[in-house]
């Protein structure tokens, strides 16, 4: 996917003035925190589970290329293929070459943000495969002319319903329906059709099982167990970060992922797959494939920002995050919103293509604390800061103004001169109010509020006045 | 108990009667407060903002000017986390400023934690009387565990009515040079603080750090409140009616 992050600030200007999207991120934030939040109650130890969950993670990326050997082995003893994916189009190459071979026409599609990455839909229709999009959210956004999703597990959540109902009738020529029971209805009967005809199945994973070579999904619509067993070839696209050692490391990471999600104890479905289907089966791909994609993540291992590959992709991070909830997912303008896009989305697409996003955050660590795997987002939000600072990448107004600041607050006497001027200055702008309508040396705080006026001296002023009285 | 104030950079420069009012609460606490007379800013803005140099010097003159009292002071909880947490990351590298850096940390303190946990102050010199709505600051609560503190603060003042807000531990979008940075979305997100604090029904929204206190006062004038006071929790422990 082409990033548009370098226009967030014009993005998110948009999201704001937009009265439906702001409608529609108010209905969502209330659902997601207040489900996670009773939802995380029903484990005894919540807080140790993330722990243990972090370590876990952290085991795996310590020796990454170990794990994924090992998946490797026990996936093809299963007799799947393991293939490996540099980038974006190395995936479409790949599942292209992987199409061809078994002649295939049509590929069913559970959610894969890899295959968002990659703009994977684009690639297979110029390669004669027809692409359908599976999970209802992805489904909505693939007839509404390819749509980027603006969330990781809803990525539809923008739209209101009466927005879907308006699409399905356009697209479908159907008569409008307005209940949710009739448009998913209306959905299952377009996509049963593409299950039953599809030649492949493409999903995304969450988990990789390295002791046992198979794959852990968990969704919600029943539509990944359809794409995973019903075609012929299933093509399992996902990042090299996602392998655990056993599956009862898995157990633990399912504890915390749908409910930090979803606010779910467990998701609708929760599929481990493994291996081909063998003679004594009846259902299952014939052929499996797993396209491990690095696409920017081997070069985060061993770096100060390898926490972030220990991310799930629950969503909590931007669900609870006061930025992604007043300007929504499509503003961040790649694939990952919210905190975990904030830091994904330099590193991963170069940090001069994102250079607002590790800036658009107050550093308020509410990602911070209710992240499943104790990402310390904040803190890598201000290590990105700081490499822009080391490239010279931020705008030269902002830099003089700091080398300005830095200098005056290292200095008490001019520091002294520099606030007696400040609060006169501002005290004058105030011109006898309380408060100041329009700040000309830092305007974009009275774009939308005023800044309140000073008292008129300085504490240290003030201070230095009593201690003479004394 | 000497007791060294750290007044930070905003509340010299836009609210200094914080900062009286912060002395006076430590006397009461019977400290003998002093306050360093060449402190400037702790250094936030820089380290925020990617100027790990400009942090570190920053970081040492702090250190150098806060030697020699039993505990340092600070009416905010973000600028004593700053001191507290961060000095000795930023100064990781160098031993013998991370050994002092470290030494400082671990006798400095956001002021309601330092009034209820360490002072043990008994009776408050305020006598402030309505009702109040507490604004949890993101550093505070969540780096420095500022929760229970203020609120058994107020709760010392019989005339005091507590309405807690919904979502009092959100951000109000103020987030330092975010506020500036990011006008509109800093703006927008102090809307929702200011709609949850109102519709709590406090006459006074009380908080312990000004960057959102100023936030959210600077959002309520523009939405036209007249009425609704903002107040720092060092004004409303002193104010007397």
């Amino acid at each position: 996917m082409e990033s548009r992050s370098r226009h967030f600030k014009a993005n998110a200007a948009a999201s704001l003035a937009n009265p439906v999207l702001q409608a529609n991120l108010k209905t969502a934030k209330g659902k997601f925190v207040d489900k996670r939040a009773i939802a995380i109650k029903e484990i005894d130890d919540f807080e140790g589970s993330r722990e243990a969950a972090k370590n876990i993670r952290n085991r795996v990326l310590e020796n990454l290329d170990l794990w994924l050997e090992k998946f490797e082995e026990t996936a093809t003893a299963r007799g799947a293929t393991v293939l490996w994916a540099k980038d974006g189009d190395e995936i479409c190459r790949l599942v292209a070459e992987i199409g061809q071979r078994h002649g295939v026409q049509k590929a069913a599609k559970s959610k894969s943000m890899l295959s968002e990455e990659a703009n994977l839909n684009m690639a297979l229709t110029a390669a004669g495969i027809r692409p359908i999009e599976t999970d209802l959210g992805e489904y909505i956004l693939q007839i509404n002319d390819n749509e980027p999703p603006s969330h990781i597990i809803a990525p539809v959540v923008h739209k209101s319903l009466d927005e879907v109902a308006d699409l399905f009738h356009q697209v479908h020529k159907t008569p409008r329906k307005t209940e949710i029971q009739a448009l998913t209805r209306e959905a299952r009967e377009v996509l049963r059709e593409h299950f039953l005809t599809a030649d492949m199945g493409i999903s995304g994973g969450n988990f990789l099982v390295a002791e046992t070579g198979s794959v852990a999904l968990v969704t919600n619509e029943g539509n990944g167990r359809m794409v995973t067993t019903l075609p012929r070839v299933h093509v399992v696209i996902t990042g090299i970060e996602k392998v655990v050692p056993t599956l009862e490391d898995l157990t633990l990471l399912l504890r915390l992922l749908p409910r930090s999600a979803t606010g779910q104890s467990i998701s609708n479905y929760v599929s481990v797959l493994t291996g081909v289907k063998t003679p004594a089966e009846l259902d299952g791909p014939e052929h499996l494939y797993f396209i491990l994609v690095d696409n920017g993540r081997a070069d985060v291992v061993g770096t100060e920002f390898q926490d972030m590959l220990r991310c799930i992709r629950c969503g909590a991070c931007m669900n609870h995050c006061p930025v992604y909830q007043t300007i929504g997912g499509h503003a961040y303008g790649w694939v990952y919103p919210g905190p975990m896009g904030a830091v994904l989305t330099p590193l991963y697409t170069g940090l001069e293509n994102a250079i607002d996003l590790p800036q658009a955050a107050t550093l308020c660590n509410q990602c911070g604390v209710v992240c499943p795997v104790m990402i310390p987002l904040p803190e890598l939000l201000r290590k990105l800061r700081e490499k822009q600072v080391e490239k010279h990448l931020r705008p030269w107004f902002e830099r003089f103004a700091l080398k300005i600041w830095a200098r005056v607050a290292a200095s008490p006497p001019l520091y002294a001169l520099g606030s007696w001027l400040g609060v006169r200055y501002l005290k004058w702008l105030a011109g006898g109010q309380d408060r100041i309508p329009v700040l000309g040396v830092a305007p974009g705080w009275t774009l939308g509020r005023d800044f309140p006026a000073p008292e008129g001296e300085t504490f240290r002023e003030q201070y230095a006045e009593r201690q003479g009285k004394r | 108990m000497r007791v060294a104030l750290f007044v930070t950079c905003l509340v010299d420069l836009m609210r200094p009667r914080i900062g009286f009012a912060t002395i006076e609460l430590l006397e009461a606490a019977g400290c003998n407060v002093i306050v360093p007379a060449g402190q400037t800013c702790c250094g936030q803005p820089a380290w925020n903002s990617g100027d790990r140099a400009a942090a570190a010097a920053l970081a040492k003159k702090v250190i150098d000017e806060f030697v020699g009292s039993a505990y340092v002071v600070v009416p905010s909880g973000s600028c004593a986390d700053q001191i507290r947490n961060e000095y000795p990351v930023i100064l990781a590298d160098e031993p013998e400023w991370h050994a002092r850096a470290v030494e400082l940390a671990g006798r400095v303190y956001e002021l309601t934690d330092f009034l209820v946990n360490v002072a043990r102050i008994g009776t408050l010199p305020g006598n402030f009387s309505g009702s109040v709505t507490y604004h949890d600051s993101c550093t505070g609560l969540r780096s420095m565990g500022i929760k229970e503190q203020p609120r058994d603060l107020l709760a010392k003042l019989p005339g005091v009515e507590l309405k807690e807000m919904d979502a009092a531990e959100e951000c109000c979008g103020f987030g330092g040079t975010f506020s500036v940075k990011f006008g509109e979305i800093s703006a927008a997100i102090a809307a929702k603080k200011c709609g949850n604090a109102c519709a709590s029904g406090a006459g006074t929204i009380v908080g312990g750090d000004l960057g959102c206190l100023l936030n959210i006062e600077g959002k309520l004038r523009r939405l036209g409140d007249e009425t609704t006071q903002v107040r720092h929790i060092a004004e409303v422990l002193t104010a007397k009616n």
